[in-house]
């Protein structure tokens, strides 16, 4: 099953790569991994997707808690919570094509970034599934180039992950 | 005062107490030599290679309980070092390896014995640090001893550039660091072992196994009267060997691949199994399929939450120090009402007595040619069960494990995660070291000893009076074995058949060397050569090229599958 956790990890160099280090030598997945200082500049906030059984799921987090740079942690999936990714894609965008891309953007309630006379930069956010829609909905033929940045999420509510 | 980073490193080394420090020196670490040479409370010990500082380093911790520490210059310094980080990570032994590095300006630039320490050796230490900045250094070497030793040990590496150890600051050792990213538990749940006494008070084929963690959180004590007051069967681990007295009725041998009928046919068939300090790994319980048993419930002690439920599906999960909730579940049981059922225990122990009566670790005492279980059974009696054994690893290492009767913890010290060749001699220093009263042995075999044998100077260098017992059968027996048994005895390799005369070596590096080649001589062979308090003795012993270790469970299969003989 698929699993967002997050982590909440001291700002330190060498700390992304323990736990980049920890899943490859464990023979874990990582579907995407996010991270970024928090408010809080002593804390990194990391957002890791992966799949796995309950048992392997387990022993991830139980693992990712022995590292001694991570501070705190929990699997949001256990739990309500919101999932959001950015995406920008490249594409053609030239006579009669240019108006249907544009209303396709608006469908998918993205923004237009940057113009030219041959092209759009689309900005999109969502579910990693409304993104996949979205590029599945265009002309394949049209995309010159997508880049995402995996997805980060949050408890809903008063579910908090704070130190 | 100001002082430079190698007089802090120095200075914290002194207020750690730390009395040995194992290693080789070279241009990284010219400052830091400069100042242990400048006083004399800690004191170096000069190895051969730097593998041998790090299980010099282990086997110092092993035996004493303290924390192990290394010093290692810069890139093949570190790289040397690495089996034996990788060996301590494997059996959770705390220490600290210092590793010099390059100056920090020249980090990253391919600079002459440049390495990336922190990334090499990451997967194997419990953490490690590069100090950039001379203000951290002092605080850094306090929090790796700290996270060495509390928790689950491990080794922590400390890698301080060059420069780093020339350039001056204040001086401050702070008695006690707190990280709020690391609070290892101690206390178990108190509701967890009441559950847990219930558990075993309602068993009728009740099973305690124990590993390396009794050993490591000193308690042994605690376990032994744990077992008494239950009366229930025990086995260990090889980790765990000496955590309950292997002279005891009650206790069953060391289980799993090489484990005693008796006790790998308890684990199997019992109905209620305690496992303490110990990890269900695959050399222990084998297919952990082939294992399961829906039947039966599982409580499992641990101080690492991440060992239990990892290959073994636990019922009652007990996180915390060995020590201090086997003193809990000791209290428990004293005051509570909680009584094992008599009856079902007294016929679970007829069944055990018939396994046992299968005498699994039979061999022919009659040969004509050196048995090597002989050689180790007279070990054992000549030492009277209270020598430091250590070992190399291989068939040598499951015999002094099978048949030296280990009745206190501590006396036996192998790499039993990471199956480090070459560990026993420098590790039988660091014990020596640590215990300079005791009698240390170290059981080896001719392939094992030759991967870290320069060690002999070292021994000799420091007047080290270690006893090897090179139970030489001209093959890597466990190779031999698996080959015999699983690749149709073709010995692939694994015959040496250009040994050096191991008498005349250790003469050469001023040692005594004996060999040993009939039965009858072993034993009066021994005795002259434990007479010998002052001397390392290399005893050679010409043992049985064919002789195998049983009983043995195949790999990927079950416990009650083994092979006897």
């Amino acid at each position: 099953m698929r699993h967002i956790i997050s982590v909440l990890l001291e700002n330190e160099a060498g700390a992304l790569s323990r736990v980049a280090g920890l899943f490859s030598a464990r023979g874990y997945n990582i579907e995407s991994l996010t991270v970024a200082p928090t408010e809080d500049e002593t804390l990194s906030r990391m957002t890791i997707v992966t799949i796995g059984s309950d048992d392997v799921i387990e022993q991830i987090t139980k693992q990712l808690n022995k590292l001694i740079e991570v501070v705190k942690l929990v699997d949001l999936s256990d739990g309500d919570h919101i999932e959001r990714e950015l995406m920008l894609v490249k594409v053609r965008a030239v006579g009669k094509d240019r108006e249907e891309m544009k209303r396709m953007v608006d469908i998918f309630r993205g923004r237009i970034i940057d113009v030219t006379d041959r092209d759009y930069t689309i900005e999109l956010t969502g579910t990693g599934s409304k993104l996949d829609a979205f590029l599945k909905a265009i002309d394949r033929a049209a995309i010159l180039e997508t880049v995402r940045s995996g997805a980060s999420g949050i408890g809903r509510g008063d579910r908090v992950l704070k130190v | 005062m100001q002082l430079s980073g190698a007089e802090i490193v120095v200075r914290c080394l002194q207020e750690e107490g730390v009395e040995h420090v194992f290693g080789y020196p070279g241009g990284a670490v010219l400052f830091i030599y400069d100042e242990l040479f400048k006083q004399d409370k800690v004191k170096h010990i000069l190895v051969r290679h730097e593998q041998g500082a790090v299980h010099a380093a282990d086997g110092y911790s092993r035996s004493t309980h303290k924390v192990g520490v290394a010093l290692v210059t810069s890139g093949p310094g570190v790289t040397n070092a690495v089996t034996g980080i990788a060996t301590a990570y494997m059996d959770s032994i705390p220490m600290v390896i210092i590793t010099g590095q390059v100056p920090t300006h020249a980090i990253g630039e391919d600079a002459f014995q440049e390495c990336d320490t922190v990334g090499i050796t990451r997967p194997c230490v419990k953490h490690n640090f590069l100090v950039r900045d001379i203000k951290d250094l002092a605080t850094t070497i306090k929090k790796a001893f700290y996270i060495a030793a509390t928790g689950r040990p491990g080794p922590v590496v400390v890698d301080i550039p060059k420069d780093v150890t020339a350039t001056k600051t204040e001086f401050h050792y702070p008695e006690r660091v707190s990280m709020r990213s690391y609070n290892p538990v101690t206390k178990g749940h108190p509701g967890q072992i009441k559950k847990a006494i219930q558990m075993l008070a309602g068993a009728k084929r009740p099973m305690i196994y124990t590993g390396g963690g009794v050993i490591l959180s000193d308690a042994s004590a605690e376990l032994t009267q744990f077992v008494r007051l239950l009366g229930f069967p025990c086995t260990n681990t090889l980790m765990g060997l000496g955590g309950y007295p292997a002279t005891d009725r009650q206790f069953l041998g060391m289980l799993g691949m090489h484990g005693t009928y008796e006790a790998n046919l308890a684990m199997q068939n019992c109905d209620v199994l305690l496992a303490i300090g110990a990890r269900f790994d695959d050399r222990v319980i084998g297919n952990p399929k082939h294992f399961f048993d829906p039947k039966r419930t599982i409580i499992h002690i641990d101080v690492d939450p991440s060992s239990i439920s990892k290959r073994v599906k636990v019922d009652v999960p007990i996180v915390g120090n060995v020590r201090d909730v086997l003193k809990e579940f000791i209290k428990q049981l004293e005051s509570g009402k909680s009584s094992v059922d008599t009856a079902a225990l007294k016929s679970w122990w007829t069944q055990i007595e018939e396994w046992r009566g299968r005498d699994c670790l039979k061999y022919d005492r009659a040969s004509a040619i050196i048995k090597p279980q002989h050689v180790v059974q007279k070990l054992y009696e000549i030492t009277k069960g209270d020598a430091i054994i250590t070992s190399d690893v291989g068939q040598h290492q499951m015999w002094a494990a099978q048949f030296y009767k280990f009745v206190k913890p501590r006396r036996w010290i192998n790499s039993g995660g990471l199956g480090t060749m070459g560990f026993g001699l420098p590790a039988a220093m660091g014990a020596q070291l640590g215990n300079p009263k005791s009698t240390v042995a170290c059981v080896t075999g001719e392939a094992s000893i030759q991967m870290c044998i320069q060690e002999l100077s070292t021994c000799k260098q420091y007047h080290l009076p270690i006893k090897l017992i090179n139970l030489n059968n001209r093959y890597m027996g466990m190779v031999r074995q698996w080959q015999e048994f699983f690749h149709g005895n073709r010995y692939a390799e694994s015959y040496m058949d250009a040994l050096p005369d191991f008498v005349k070596l250790a003469e050469s590096y001023g040692h005594v060397g004996m060999r040993i080649e009939k039965p009858a001589d072993v034993e009066p062979a021994l005795k002259e050569a434990f007479a010998r308090k002052k001397d390392l003795v290399f005893m050679d012993f010409i043992t049985d090229q064919t002789e195998n270790v049983y009983p043995m469970v195949p790999g990927g299969k079950g416990l009650s599958e083994m092979i006897l003989v």
